[in-house]
């Protein structure tokens, strides 16, 4: 008896997560893709099903003839949904570009720090995750305002004449999705340099590599897995970022997540908004692929 | 890694706190300002935090988020602690490769995404959205944080422990509950809290698979914020900053306590030794 | 024939054909992917007795060790403890208890609990858990230490709480890997002595795995020198030191010359070698290979006597060679004395003496002799 409670342990183990994400998880992807196939309805909800659970196969394979794709092709030939594709490509790049050139030298700073502050450090990093998401993008708002703090600071020290306009333009969202993101840019490198070997330092400085170059060639390179890391944990959550265009970009910036909310919220075009899913998902394979299997490498490595 | 602190090292880690810390300490300044503008300093005053707490939606809304968190929270801790033990302990099974991919997919992909997709399989399996569906819906995608956490700390685990247990005749799940849970509960306690605050915090899934009588706390400030900059709700952000940090100081005093009680022992030990 | 060294009781059942034995591995292979860790291996170990796997890291004494434990189950072949073929019993159920290299202390479990772990998994009654515990801590002499927590304790008192955790359920065997690996180099020579006292005390199967020659020497009563998932030869410490049955045995334990040879007589116990190195050996112990066969001839630097004079004795084996190098460690002194084709033999005396009148010196040339019975003849 015992021995068949073990077995049944291990396998509940692995079954009841297992079960759960393809529920919860992998089956809504089909569904998206499900009804980004199919075409608005005024109705609730607003959608006209292609295929219905109860069909079985040969309904499945009866109704492919039925399959539109015009929401798709309706995707293409508005030029809102391609901008967006690409503005958010876009400042996700620019974002994630800066994270990395502030987030680098902090987190050298850090790994360079006395070892007694290194834990404080530490956790001032990782403090500001456990703060609500909503309410630091919310901080920047009063900062970044034409009347904001920002510009009442650079105003009253004579650096500008007139305020400068931040809030709702690009800037805007880099500020924020920057400061938002940036602990995500300095942990992954900080661990990798904080275990880097000093001594290696110290060799190609004896080898007459002077501190400039020691550090280009030596532990720049060594710290490249930490950086990639970092970059993917910036990059893949800024494309689809909601949050912080909508709060700080205004009305002008476009950005597929907002796009796509407001497809949902606003427009309750469920079909086209399905579509925008499936294929802001498929721009995002690559890298999510790259960072699973940089995940996986880890996993082994750590065995 | 280790040599002297420059100065350079110095002025970008002091500069990056400050980027990093000043917009919160600016809120929290502004939230007891007497002018209901919060860009301008019109003196000191805990008004705001009067109204606040005469404000019932807000209150109603913190109720719902609480007790989602609290649900969402643990049993995404029995799911990601069940998903890490199986990507670490057993390293064959069919679908692995799935499996793994399901688990790390989420802490990547877009909230706007996870969103849509689970209200589209509330809506398709005709699932009323309200409390239940938001708390699914968290329960999901914080799970894979906890696994994360959890299996950080099982790879460090040294097995031969565990073989231990079992060698002294405790069988597998015996082993599980008297030896592996109480070693890594550190860990799977800091996935709990993580799998909290991911939920307090959430605004995006909780949008879309919320429904009438379920909204949270971070849906009702958002709708706030909207309508415009208010000291009331720098007021509400700065109490949940201040639980957040009281927890964060009160959590790593603890562990620091017994960090150095840990190696005091040791010293004492390796001196009896 | 003359005994080998000086065995620590008359405890030999291994030499007696119908004892039977304790532990049999039979036709035991265990592979891990294409690795095999332990090739068709047959071994018995008796009861009581201190048996010591020794070989390099990899070698599959671990993998051995393991599977009598039952971490790990045989790929193929059979495992037989005290007439039972426990192959298919999980660990937990398997009247073995293990001591881990790493100790493997519950932390969170004070001395006493993790010393009683074992019996509670059995389900006795409270008082005579508490009765065995106090027991054992009083037969490793932690006493005063049951209620600490494992980091708590020094890494010698952590060792002595993991055997008597190993030791609480009265196992029919007791399984030891590395068990001295982690101490220092003067705890561990007398942890080694405790461990063989406790050994007969008890009266117990002791299973040690080990890389530490010395170690395996002083505690065992026989030890298999094993490689590459094979056994090479199982024998009491002093015939493996003296009697090596093999050029790998021969090297891997303690120092060693080996001298390469062609039979050119053998009979009667006998065997005479042309040796490459200028010299003709006659050996009366090891192998007896027919005329003819290349092999090699072991022997140990002990037995090697270094003289400015040639030996008077014509039958003794003797060769001309020049010292190369002096090590001087102190309970003895090491010469390095090279032979006219360039091989380098080792040879050690003993420093009785505190002053030694004109002692030899770097590039003398001296005399490197030694008795037929000093060395033996390798079996290829």
């Amino acid at each position: 008896m015992r021995n068949l409670g073990s077995a049944l342990f291990s396998r509940l183990v692995i079954i009841v997560p297992y079960v759960w994400l393809l529920f919860f998880f992998l089956v809504p992807f089909f569904i998206v893709f499900r009804i980004s196939l199919s075409t608005m309805a005024i109705a609730q909800p607003p959608y006209v099903p292609v295929f219905g659970f109860a069909d079985g196969l040969s309904g499945f394979i009866g109704k492919l003839g039925e399959l539109h794709f015009d929401n798709f092709l309706w995707l293409t030939e508005d030029a809102l949904y391609i901008n967006a594709y690409l503005s958010s490509l876009w400042i996700a790049g620019v974002s994630t570009i800066l994270a990395l050139l502030i987030g680098y030298p902090v987190a050298y700073g850090m790994a360079k720090a006395p070892r007694a502050l290194r834990p404080t450090l530490l956790m001032l990093v990782i403090l500001p995750f456990w703060t609500s998401f909503l309410i630091r993008v919310y901080a920047w708002i009063a900062i970044l305002k034409p009347e904001g703090l920002l510009n009442q600071f650079l105003m009253g020290i004579g650096v500008i004449n007139d305020p400068l306009i931040i809030i709702n333009t690009n800037w805007a969202l880099y500020i924020g999705i920057v400061y938002s993101y940036l602990p995500f840019m300095v942990l992954p490198i900080y661990s990798t340099l904080e275990k880097l070997d000093h001594s290696l330092i110290e060799a190609a400085q004896d080898l007459g590599a002077p501190p400039v170059s020691a550090f280009w060639k030596i532990t720049f390179p060594l710290s490249v897995p930490g950086v990639v890391a970092g970059c993917m944990l910036v990059f893949i959550p800024a494309v689809g970022e909601f949050v912080i265009p909508d709060l700080l970009g205004g009305s002008q910036t476009l950005m597929i997540g907002k796009t796509l909310w407001n497809e949902f919220n606003a427009n309750r075009d469920w079909p086209v908004s399905a579509a925008v899913a499936t294929i802001l998902l498929l721009i995002l394979v690559v890298p999510i692929v790259f960072f699973q299997n940089a995940q996986a490498k880890a996993e082994e490595k750590g065995r | 890694m280790n040599n002297t602190w420059s100065r350079f090292n110095i002025v970008s880690v002091v500069l990056g706190f400050a980027f990093l810390y000043l917009p919160i300490l600016l809120l929290v300044i502004f939230s007891f300002n007497e002018s209901k503008l919060v860009t301008v300093w019109a003196g000191f005053s805990t008004k705001w935090y009067v109204s606040l707490f005469h404000n019932q939606g807000l209150i109603d809304a913190a109720w719902v988020t609480i007790r989602v968190a609290l649900l969402a929270a643990s049993v995404a801790t029995v799911l990601g602690t069940m998903a890490a033990l199986a990507l670490v302990r057993y390293t064959r099974f069919r679908g692995r490769l799935l499996f793994s991919g399901m688990v790390y997919a989420p802490l990547v992909m877009p909230e706007v995404i996870t969103g849509l997709s689970l209200l589209l399989l509330f809506v398709a399996i005709g699932f009323d959205r309200g409390f239940w569906t938001v708390t699914l819906a968290h329960i999901t995608f914080s799970m894979c944080f906890v696994t994360v956490v959890v299996q950080s700390r099982l790879l460090s685990f040294d097995r031969s422990i565990e073989e231990a247990a079992m060698d002294l005749g405790a069988t597998p799940v015996r082993t599980f509950f008297q030896v592996t849970l109480p070693i890594i509960a550190p860990a799977v306690l800091s996935g709990w809290m993580l799998a909290l605050t991911l939920s307090l915090d959430d605004l995006v899934i909780a949008s879309f698979t919320s429904g009438p009588g379920a909204t949270t706390l971070p849906m009702k400030i958002y709708s706030q914020v909207r309508l415009g900059v208010t000291p009331e709700i720098n007021a509400a952000c700065t109490i949940l900053i201040g639980l957040v940090a009281i927890g964060v100081l009160v959590a790593s005093i603890l562990t620091k306590r017994r960090a150095v009680q840990q190696e005091r022992d040791e010293r004492a030990a390796f001196a009896a030794g | 024939m003359k005994s080998l060294g000086n065995t620590r009781r008359s405890f030999a059942p291994w030499t007696d054909p119908d004892a039977t034995p304790f532990i049999t591995f039979r036709n035991v292979t265990k592979t891990f992917g294409d690795f095999t860790a332990v090739d068709n291996l047959t071994l018995d170990i008796y009861h009581r007795e201190f048996f010591a796997l020794l070989g390099a890291s990899g070698c599959g004494k671990s993998t051995l060790l393991r599977m009598l434990a039952g971490f790990e189950k045989p790929t193929s072949g059979e495992i037989i403890l005290d007439g039972q073929n426990i192959a298919g019993i999980p660990p937990y159920r398997r009247p073995v208890n293990m001591m881990f290299q790493s100790y493997a202390l519950f932390p969170h479990m004070t001395v006493e609990s993790n010393i009683g772990f074992g019996l509670r998994q059995d389900g006795m009654p409270k008082s005579q858990i508490a009765e065995r515990v106090a027991q054992m801590l009083k037969l490793v002499k932690l006493e005063q230490f049951a209620k600490r927590k494992p980091h708590q304790l020094s890494g010698g008192q952590r060792q002595r709480v993991a055997l008597a955790r190993s030791l609480a359920k009265r196992p029919k065997v007791l399984l030891l890997d590395e068990p001295l690996g982690a101490l220092d180099k003067k705890l561990r020579e007398e942890t080694q002595f405790e461990l063989m006292d406790l050994q007969q005390e008890l009266g117990l199967t002791f299973v040690v795995v080990t890389h530490d020659q010395e170690e395996a020497m002083t505690m065992a009563d026989r030890i298999a020198v094993m490689s590459h998932g094979e056994v090479i030869q199982v024998a009491t410490p002093a015939e493996i030191y003296e009697a090596p049955n093999s050029r790998f045995v021969a090297d891997f334990i303690g120092d060693v010359n080996i001298l390469e040879g062609k039979v050119t007589a053998s009979g009667n116990g006998r065997v005479e070698l042309a040796g490459a190195d200028g010299l003709t050996i006659r050996a009366a112990s090891g192998e007896i290979p027919a005329n003819g066969v290349s092999t090699g001839f072991a022997i140990r630097p002990e037995k090697l006597r270094v003289d400015r004079a040639a030996p008077a004795d014509p039958g003794v084996n003797a060769v001309e060679g020049e010292v190369w190098d002096i090590g001087y460690l102190g309970d003895m002194t090491v010469f390095h004395i090279r032979l006219a084709n360039g091989k380098v033999l080792k040879a050690s005396m003993l420093n009785a003496r505190r002053e030694v009148e004109d002692p030899i010196v770097y590039d003398e040339k001296v005399w490197v002799s030694f008795d037929e019975t000093a060395g033996v003849v390798l079996r290829d």
